[in-house]
């Protein structure tokens, strides 16, 4: 196990930032961190690299207590901090070389061109940090975590404030480190899980209120199922809801409807046939796959 | 701690921190002790000693290495930085010493120039070389611990904010404190028929001024150098409060 964290707890003051979580992460995995802001993410996290104490409960990061261990846990970790947090008056190469000499890492020259290869930073290494876009700011807080090779990379969100195209390079980068190593990242986007992480931990003040793969998360929900129809006619929604199976009805635009439906037999079929026999002519069916942001919202809205 | 002190001691130099506390303290006592007329002028004053630069020092750096020490975990808090360098594999000692002793250094650099006045002066006795070396060795070797302790202080000031202005005000305000008001309690009638002395003993003015006699008493060593450690030690309590 890459990170294992038992019965995890911190209160800061009355509050329980984090109340008893456990998860454990087996190496090569990269695993979404969900949850509403103040949910514990970021405090999980801080905890895990050794910034913080828990109150009660322990972390270990390859086998190792994350208190009682501290410096040796820091050498196998990269942590990019919320916010990412930089010297904004130092020069990318220096601040590169600052970070590598604290890992007292050999051949420093070599692994910071590595480095900036790796992350795209050739064209700005020369300039001040201050200088650069918010994405090419995170480059580099990816680069200062992953310089000194650390198997395990915890990424708090690493891709806020990004614009569309930064957004799939870093997503793209991420993965790519991921293929080797343990990655815990936490964020507020929801495709970003789907699309980048094998299993989310989803937690809600302070608890953990789902951990599972993708997969597994999406389709958890056999109760009910979202179709979206259109007709060419105008329908009435008491027509609609006779419809057996068919609990809610609303009308989203012109002739659009939404329909909510059991999910146990095959809804559109029956729509069809409703379709058939009342002669309207029936143009659109779409049924809704459930993406990760309605499982978000069904675990940890209020 | 190399690399953090590294890293503080670039900073100085390429920022203008560096040069103009530098700077600030070679042209104030240059001008004082050479140019400007008046009392603490040598070529005024006739003899051979560096009295007046002695007490004019304690009062520059009072001001100065408050501004050199005061953005160091002040400016870090303010940028979140500080959580980036705590969960380097970095001790916390190491990054207050490494700060430490980067301020020290840059006192060091604005002193060492002085040793011209300490040349001129000598060159410039009655009879070439006739000065009190061992009473300027010892005064700079007193002005030395006096400045170690005003950058650990400093430090421990800085720790206590995220605002650099209020680290700076405190950062003064202690070293005063402990740099004066006890000898200025001293003087209360209060303590008069021999307690005074053991007030005075408190503050480091006294202790400066043993040392500066040129007779290096093991007291005043252990002084200044406990002075240090527990403003180190204090600095370490408060960058792990975050833990409590």
């Amino acid at each position: 196990m890459s990170i294992k964290v038992e019965q995890l707890t911190k209160i800061y003051g009355t509050q329980k930032a984090v109340d008893g979580i456990s998860f454990e992460i087996p190496s090569g995995q990269i695993v979404g961190f969900l949850g509403p802001n103040g949910a514990g993410k970021s405090t999980t996290m801080k905890i895990l690299t050794g910034y913080l104490n828990a109150t009660s409960g322990k972390a270990f990061v390859n086998g190792l207590g994350v208190e009682e261990h501290g410096i040796a846990v820091r050498k196998q970790i990269g942590y990019l901090p919320e916010n990412n947090p930089q010297y904004l008056d130092m020069y990318v190469m220096e601040y590169l070389n600052f970070v590598a000499n604290v890992y007292h890492l050999p051949n420093i020259a070599k692994r910071v061109d590595e480095m900036i290869d790796m992350t795209g930073l050739a064209p700005e290494r020369n300039k001040k940090i201050g200088q650069l876009s918010k994405g090419y700011r995170q480059r580099i807080g990816l680069a200062q975590a992953m310089i000194h090779n650390p198997n395990v990379l915890i990424l708090d969100e690493p891709t806020s404030g990004l614009d569309p195209n930064q957004l799939v390079d870093i997503r793209r980068l991420i993965v790519e480190i991921g293929k080797e190593k343990t990655v815990i990242l936490s964020t507020h986007i929801m495709q970003e899980v789907q699309a980048m992480c094998d299993r989310a931990i989803i937690i809600n003040q302070g608890k953990i209120v789902a951990d599972d793969t993708i997969g597994i998360l999406t389709s958890k929900d056999k109760k009910r199922l979202v179709i979206e129809v259109e007709f060419v006619e105008s329908v009435t929604k008491e027509k609609l809801l006779s419809v057996q199976g068919v609990n809610e009805a609303s009308q989203t635009k012109g002739n659009h409807w939404k329909l909510i439906t059991d999910k146990n037999e095959d809804m559109r079929v029956r729509l069809f046939e409703f379709a058939k026999n009342n002669n309207y002519t029936l143009i659109k069916m779409q049924q809704q796959e459930q993406s990760m942001e309605d499982v978000f919202k069904q675990l940890t809205g209020k | 701690m190399y690399s953090i002190l590294k890293k503080e001691v670039a900073h100085f130099f390429s920022s203008l921190t560096g040069y103009l506390s530098i700077g600030v303290f070679l042209l104030l006592t240059g001008l004082i002790l050479w140019i400007f007329p008046g009392d603490n002028n040598i070529l005024d004053y006739g003899y051979s000693s560096l009295e007046s630069f002695f007490f004019m020092a304690p009062i520059l750096f009072l001001i100065l290495i408050p501004a050199v020490t005061m953005r160091s975990f002040s400016e870090e808090k303010n940028l979140g930085t500080l959580e980036l360098l705590m969960t380097k594999p970095l001790r916390d000692i190491d990054i207050i010493l490494g700060k430490f002793f980067a301020a020290l250094l840059l006192v060091m650099f604005s002193i060492l120039p002085t040793f011209i006045y300490f040349w001129s002066v000598s060159q410039l006795g009655a009879q070439e070389g006739n000065i009190d070396s061992g009473g300027v060795w010892g005064s700079y070797l007193g002005l030395f611990f006096l400045a170690a302790s005003f950058t650990a202080i400093g430090i421990f000031a800085s720790s206590l904010s995220t605002n650099q202005i209020v680290s700076f005000i405190l950062s003064i305000l202690m070293s005063v404190f402990f740099f004066w008001a006890f000898d200025m309690l001293g003087a209360f009638p209060l303590f008069q028929g021999g307690i005074d002395y053991f007030v005075q003993q408190i503050g480091m003015n006294a202790h400066y001024i043993s040392i500066s006699k040129g007779v290096v008493d093991s007291r005043d060593v252990i002084y200044f150098m406990s002075i240090i450690i527990v403003f180190v030690v204090a600095t370490k309590t408060v960058l792990e409060s975050r833990k409590w």
